[in-house]
Formats: structure tokens, C-alpha cells, sequence
């Protein structure tokens, strides 16, 4: 037991925990976005799959994997747009809309996934060391030996960052969120600003789903996401809906993630079923506490969260 | 504004109305609610779209679709629920609605334009500041200060006075006639006579969605315009409230004792910091407060709605604190909460269903887990009939009746038990005058047959009409007490701005500058 804990051992889940963290963090910044907005969006496990598949697909076709995590974008997009249409446009339940999707999308991208099953890819996003930084001593292996839409991830994080809390259009964001009526007072139109956030959102879940299925276990299988969209919905809130934060919680689970098979691997004997429910599991009690009375003050929820908007019209 | 219209249902809220203001004038716009003057007033902000008739703004007509466009042509509105974002700063909120202003946030350029205008209107407010730490009267200004960063020429407001203390309604009026003297068209909602004899240049009076007349406050008096408003004489602006004659009942034991309590608002902060009260039997005290000063919080804590965090609530006696709401119920406590359709009634509810939410359990409406079907009809049509109700049928539903009616509604059923303690938030407010009279009424009926009664109240000349003692809440605590009898408005506003030492007299107090709040 005592070899196992090598600092290259650390290393190699460390860097496996980064990789494994990118898919969930592209997701939780979208379901960030969105929900920064005020729509809830608990369709991103169905937008994971089907931007995975998209991405296998098209990758498949194409033979570039850059298509792929392009097609997987559209894919992710277009499923959101179901639920800014429901959600946003129609004033419908915002969580039966979201999990009607996540349901859908299970179901739909196992279906169409059939002829994909077990194919392999003719090509993926493989790791490429950053010339100079990859050769830093242990940061190096751990964050610039990844591939591309890792790096990509890590610039979304600052990006999105500065976006939301240092821009005009980050202002806006936060004011739909939190108050859509003043908003609206403003000159601001909520609806179709929401709609536009919720469909980013998907956009980035469906990029999400593709870091797993061109990126770290490239190929198509059924319900390969594992949860990890769940896992984005309860680290939003868990990050307090800060990029910073949910980019730390992302690697966290990533961590548990590249542990469990490392774990394994060296004979440390933990039921693969227990590891598989944690995501559910942690999604509960996070969902739970932050329901409770009064909490959503306490972790700063957008105070709207949730919530459709209507002009306040009598009748 | 010609002949514009504008239905919601089938209600006409707007019936071809003209309405014209200029520039360089204070136009008051009153009417009962109801009337159609706040319906009117969003027409012309862009929040609703008018079904028939056109707008014109400095002789060129405009089309406004939403609020964006109206702001655009100049058209800016205070509304009654400020419409600002609580976590943002003031700069954030001014930023929220400006163009121009870069892609990146620059607070520091907003900062200096909000602190410029401030001074030159009378409008200082800390740009820094999160709104949530803002009193109202604060918040009014950092209304103003944006609409007119937006470049705003006609400033209409909704009631802007409704939730200020006396000094600050003082000093937003001197700010409106700044405003006006400069050239801008100052548009104001109001139902206080006195406030709009004393600003306006002239006064628009609405009724029932019809412009009633448009007068000056030369040519008028508090009687004409309250005769105007209502179409007939009413017994409440003959008298002036205050002046009133209290008859006096025998005070009563102790119906009513509250002890230190204690509670957190829904934001999980101390909402009340260790109230005292006792209400006796066949008394009315009132609490007077700023919005947001702890009055919701006692009512549902007192009621068992909230729990307490320390303290005690005595009823009759005995001792309720936290026992839950079914049973302080029980004890004989009638409850008009603050919003009766959120915790009072249930709008998809026909009118006996809700008539019998409270009584429901028990014989004769109820035989075992059955209802009786007899004994719902009596029983509702004795409270419609007894407090005049007006409701098509008892199967209507009840959001479908007004607000009056939903209130006196809400009042026959609570009352209907002849309650040994009230406990009553707002109980006329978004109600006609006509029913406003009629709730007075009531109440004044349960004082005399012996009901304790807690008055929390926004209008303070309600209070004074209805009260025996006022108490004043001011951050979760009471900070002094007076009989309403004679009570020194003056000396109550400053309370209500949680000055204490307010004891001097009410010509020293009134020499004072007008009070800042902050939270």
C-alpha cells in the first residue's frame, strides 16, 4: 500500500483528475450561465449524452474531431432550445422541462447511438504537452500534458469570470437572475436574453458530453455521461454560482472520478457501485439543503431563480 | 394620451381617457383604486401596450412597445416596487439600464455623474452602496437620479409618497418642484388630498377608468376632489381623520402579550430584535413603521406562522408561543394577513369555499369528514350579506372578485368567530374607498364589542383614525409608544426613522433637515 502514494502516482491522478473534471466543468458553466438568467436547467445530463454522440457521430463522419466538438455544440444548443422554448418562451415548469429533457436525451441518444457502439474513432483529442509550461515541474504533467478542449476549459474559466461579474452584458445577466421585473423596467428584453443564456448553456453542456466522447474515453457507449450532468446542476450550486468555484468543484470530481480507477487499479477494493451512485447521491443532498427554507439567501441563489417572468398583468 | 383603452379581461381599467401634462408643471393624477391611474400611467411608461387610442410626447406621437422605447423618447417611471436590483450597488443599477457606457463596467464614470446630480436635486445617495443596504426613501432617489442619467424628461411616479416618512416626503416633494422649475414634466399617482393641494400645478381626478375632471388646486378644495373621486359624499374626508372622536371603552384585561420576541425574516436575519406589546381587550393598538421594519415578521410570529427565536406570545393567558397556527387559531385569533390572496384566501376558490376555510372542522359545517352542504350555502351567504360582499354568485371565484370585495371576504370570515384577539397588516390596502369604509367599520364594531386588536399599518392617518396607542417599529424593536389621540405626526415620523430622542416638540422637530435612512 505504501508504494501507492508516489508523488508520480499523485501526479498521474491529478492530471487524470483535471481531464475527467474538463467535461463536467464545460457543463456546470453552462448550467451556470443559465441559471445566473433565473431558468433552472436540469436537462444537462440529456444534453451531455446527446452532444457526446453528436460528437462521435460527426467525428465519425469526418473524420476531425474539432467537427465532432463542433457538432456536439450545435447538438447540446439545439436540445436547450427545446427548453428555452418550453421554459422561457411558453412559461412552463422549468425543472419538469428540464428533466422531460434529460429523460429525452437518455432515450434518444441511446437509440441513435446504436450503430455507434464500440466504433472506434478515427481520430480524438489526444494530449498535447504546452511547449515550455508542460515541462514545469509538477504542474506541468498535471495541468499542460492534456488535450486541447482542456486547455480550452481553462480559459473559458477566467473568461466567463470576468464576463459575469466585470462586463455590462454580466450586469445584465445578474439582473435577470435576480430581479427580471427591474430588468425589464431597464429597457431589457428578459425573455429573449434567457432564452439566449439557456441555449449557451446547452451549448457548453453539449461541448461538455464531447470531452468524454472524443476526449477521455473516446468512443460512443450508452449513458456514458454517468451522472456527470447531474453533478454539474448540484456544483453550480455548490460554487455559490461562481466560474472560480465550480472550476475547483469540477476537479474535485473529477478527482473522485480518476481516483476510483486508480484506486482499483492498485488493489484498493471499493465497490464500483457505491462510486457510481455518488454523483446521484451528492445531487440529492445538494438539491435538498439548498431547498431548504431560507438557504437559497444564504448561498446567494439568483433571487428569481427558477421563476418564469411575466409582465405583471391583472385579470 | 388621446382616448386611450386599455382592458385586462373583462375589466376596462382605461375607457378612452385624454390625458395631457406639459413641461415645467407638477400634474397630480388621483383617483380611488381602480380607477385607472396606475394602468394609465404604464401605458405611458411602455409596461403595457394600450388596446386602443394613441400617445404623443412633445407633439410627436410615439408607439412605445416596451418600457425601452419609452425611455428612449424621454418617459421614465418610479414605480411603487422600486425596480432595483437589491445585491447591486447604486452605480450597478444606474448601469443596468444605460447605453453608451462601454462594453466593461465603469462604475467610477457613473459614480461621478450620480454624485453630481444628487447635489443639484437634492438627491444624495452613496453610489457605492449595496440597494439592500438603502432605506426607501434612499432607494426613491436612486429611482430618480437613474431615470434622469437615462436621460428622462417626463418623470411619472406611483404613489411616491405611500411609503415614506413625513420628512422624507417633504423632501421628495421640494425635489419634484426643483425638477419641474427646470423644465421636466413631473407626472405623480397619489390619494393623499392635502400632498396634491399643496404640489401640484393641477390635478387630474380618474373614476372608474374615465377622467373625472382636471382642475388646479386654486379652483378646488379636499371635499371637491374627494367628491370627484368617489362620485358622492363620503363621511371619512368630511371629517379630517385625526379629529376624529375615539369613544372610549373600558379597558379590558390583557388579551394580547408579546415578551421579548424574537424572529429571523426569510433572509435569515434578525427581523425582530425583542418586541414588547399588550393589546387589551377592547383597545386598538397600532404599529407604524417604514416598510420592511419588522411589522410582517410580529403578525406571522404572533399568529404562528414564523417561528420565534426568543420570547413569548401570550393569548389570553396562555401561552402560544410557537404552538403553530391551527392552534393559535383556535385560542380565537381572527388574522388579516398582508397579502390576502397569498396567505388569506385561495384565488381558485369559489367564494363558500373560501367563506369556510377557517371553520370548515367543525359542526355545523361539517358532519364527521363530510361537509354539509346547507349549513356552507347559510353560513357564506350570512358573511356576504353582512359585510356586503359584492360577488356574482357563491360560486365565483374568488380571484375574480375586486380587491374590496376580497377583503371584506376575507374580513367576514375571520371575524365571523367574534374574535377575542385581531391581528390585521394592511387591511385596506389595494382597496377602494368605498370598502375602505366599510373595513373601518368593522373593525371599529369588533373594538367596541370588546376585540383586541393589532393595527399594522402603512397609512399612518389610518392608524390615527383607528387606534387607541401607536407604536412605532423601527429595525425589529419598538422605539416608542404614544396615544393616537393628538399623536404629533412629526414626532412619529422621526420615530419611524428610528430617531429616539425625538421628545422635543414637534415645532423643533419640524425645523429639522429631512431624515436619511439607512439599514
Amino acid at each position: 500500500m505504501e508504494q501507492v502514494f508516489t508523488v508520480g502516482f499523485l501526479v498521474a491522478v491529478l492530471a487524470a483528475a483535471i481531464a475527467a473534471g474538463s467535461a463536467i466543468l464545460f457543463a456546470c458553466l453552462g448550467e451556470l450561465l443559465a441559471e445566473r438568467s433565473g431558468v433552472l436547467n436540469l436537462g444537462v445530463e440529456g444534453m451531455m449524452l446527446i452532444g457526446a454522440l453528436a460528437g462521435v457521430a460527426a467525428t465519425l463522419g469526418t473524420g476531425n474531431p474539432w467537427l465532432g466538438a463542433g457538432a456536439a455544440i450545435l447538438a447540446g444548443a439545439g436540445m436547450a432550445s427545446i427548453h428555452a422554448l418550453l421554459a422561457v418562451g411558453l412559461k412552463a415548469n422549468q425543472v419538469v422541462s428540464g428533466l422531460a429533457l434529460t429523460l429525452f436525451g437518455g432515450g434518444l441518444s441511446a437509440f441513435l447511438g446504436q450503430r455507434y457502439v464500440g466504433l472506434p474513432l478515427p481520430a480524438s483529442f489526444g494530449r498535447e504537452p504546452v511547449p515550455l509550461l508542460a515541462d514545469l515541474p509538477l504542474f506541468g504533467p498535471i495541468l499542460f500534458r492534456q488535450d486541447p478542449l482542456v486547455y480550452l476549459s481553462y480559459a473559458l474559466v477566467p473568461a466567463l469570470w470576468f464576463f459575469v461579474y466585470k462586463t455590462r452584458a454580466g450586469l445584465r445577466l445578474r439582473a435577470l437572475g435576480e430581479r427580471p421585473e427591474a430588468a425589464d423596467a431597464m429597457g431589457i428584453d428578459v425573455d429573449r436574453l434567457r432564452a439566449s443564456y439557456v441555449v449557451v448553456g446547452g451549448a457548453l453542456a453539449g461541448l461538455g458530453g464531447a470531452a468524454i466522447s472524443l476526449g477521455t474515453n473516446p468512443g460512443w457507449t450508452e449513458g456514458m455521461t454517468a451522472g456527470r450532468g447531474w453533478i454539474a446542476v448540484a456544483l453550480v450550486i455548490f460554487a455559490g454560482w461562481n466560474p472560480a468555484r465550480a472550476a475547483l468543484g469540477a476537479w474535485l470530481f473529477g478527482g473522485v472520478e480518476a481516483g476510483q480507477f486508480r484506486l482499483q487499479g492498485a488493489g484498493v477494493d471499493i465497490s464500483p457501485f457505491f462510486l457510481g451512485m455518488l454523483p446521484y447521491l451528492f445531487t440529492i443532498v445538494v438539491l435538498v439543503l439548498a431547498t431548504r427554507p431560507g438557504a437559497r439567501h444564504r448561498l446567494g441563489a439568483p433571487a428569481a431563480l427558477g421563476l418564469p417572468y411575466q409582465r405583471e398583468e391583472r385579470g | 394620451m388621446r382616448s386611450v383603452s386599455k382592458h385586462f379581461g373583462p375589466t376596462v381599467a382605461n375607457d378612452a381617457v385624454d390625458f395631457a401634462a406639459s413641461w415645467g408643471e407638477v400634474h397630480a393624477l388621483i383617483g380611488e383604486n381602480g380607477a385607472g391611474k396606475s394602468t394609465l400611467m404604464s401605458i405611458l411608461a411602455g409596461l403595457y401596450r394600450p388596446d386602443a387610442g394613441t400617445l404623443g410626447v412633445a407633439g410627436e406621437p410615439v408607439r412605445f412597445r416596451s418600457p425601452r422605447d419609452a425611455i428612449r423618447h424621454g418617459v421614465g417611471m418610479v414605480y411603487q416596487h422600486f425596480m432595483l436590483v437589491e445585491p447591486f450597488t447604486v452605480a450597478e443599477n444606474v448601469l443596468l439600464g444605460a447605453r453608451d457606457r462601454g462594453v466593461v463596467l465603469d462604475t467610477r464614470s457613473v459614480e461621478a455623474d450620480l454624485s453630481r446630480l444628487g447635489e443639484r436635486y437634492g438627491l444624495a445617495v452613496d453610489p457605492r452602496a449595496p440597494v439592500w443596504h438603502l432605506g426607501v426613501g434612499e432607494r426613491q432617489r436612486v429611482e430618480v437620479l437613474r431615470l434622469l442619467l437615462l436621460g428622462a424628461r417626463i418623470l411619472v411616479f406611483d404613489e411616491p409618497t405611500a411609503v415614506l416618512t413625513p420628512q422624507e416626503a417633504r423632501s421628495l416633494i421640494a425635489t419634484l418642484r426643483a425638477l419641474a422649475a427646470e423644465g421636466f414634466c413631473v407626472v405623480f399617482i397619489s390619494h393623499k388630498l392635502d400632498e396634491v393641494l399643496a404640489v401640484a400645478d393641477r390635478i387630474t381626478v380618474m373614476r372608474r377608468g374615465r377622467v373625472a375632471a382636471t382642475t388646479t388646486p386654486a379652483e378646488t378644495d379636499r371635499r371637491a376632489l374627494a367628491r370627484m373621486m368617489v362620485g358622492r359624499e363620503l363621511a371619512a374626508f368630511v371629517e379630517h381623520p385625526a379629529e376624529e372622536p375615539h369613544e372610549t371603552v373600558p379597558a379590558g384585561n390583557v388579551a394580547l402579550r408579546v415578551r421579548g420576541l424574537r424572529a429571523r425574516g426569510d433572509n435569515g436575519l434578525e427581523a425582530l430584535a425583542g418586541v414588547d406589546l399588550e393589546v387589551r381587550a377592547g383597545e386598538t393598538l397600532g404599529i407604524a413603521g417604514v416598510a420592511g421594519n419588522g411589522q410582517r415578521e410580529l403578525a406571522e410570529t404572533i399568529v404562528g406562522l414564523r417561528p420565534t427565536a426568543g420570547g413569548s406570545v401570550h393569548i389570553g393567558g396562555r401561552d402560544l408561543t410557537d404552538k403553530g397556527c391551527s392552534a393559535v387559531a383556535r385560542t380565537g385569533v381572527a388574522h388579516i394577513p398582508e397579502d390576502r390572496l397569498a396567505t388569506g384566501l385561495v384565488g381558485s376558490l369559489d367564494v363558500s369555499e373560501n367563506a369556510i376555510l377557517r371553520d370548515y372542522r367543525r359542526p355545523p359545517l361539517a358532519r364527521g369528514p363530510f361537509l354539509v352542504g346547507r349549513a356552507v350555502a347559510a353560513f357564506t351567504d350570512r358573511l356576504i350579506h353582512g359585510h356586503d360582499v359584492k360577488t356574482p354568485s357563491r360560486w365565483a371565484k374568488v380571484r375574480t372578485l375586486s380587491g374590496g370585495n376580497q377583503q371584506k371576504l376575507l374580513l367576514a370570515r375571520e371575524l365571523a368567530g367574534d374574535p377575542a384577539v385581531i391581528v390585521a397588516v394592511h387591511p385596506t390596502r389595494g382597496v377602494d374607498i368605498g370598502a375602505t369604509e366599510a373595513i373601518h367599520g368593522s373593525l371599529r364594531a369588533q373594538r367596541c364589542r370588546g376585540a383586541a386588536t393589532l393595527l399594522i399599518g402603512e397609512d399612518l392617518d389610518e392608524l390615527l383614525a383607528l387606534c387607541d396607542r401607536i407604536a412605532v417599529l423601527y429595525e425589529g424593536r419598538v422605539v416608542g409608544e404614544l396615544p393616537a389621540r393628538g399623536a404629533d405626526l412629526e414626532r412619529l415620523g422621526l420615530l419611524m426613522a428610528g430617531i429616539q430622542e425625538a421628545t422635543a416638540s414637534g415645532a423643533t422637530a419640524a425645523d429639522r433637515p429631512p431624515v436619511v435612512l439607512r439599514g
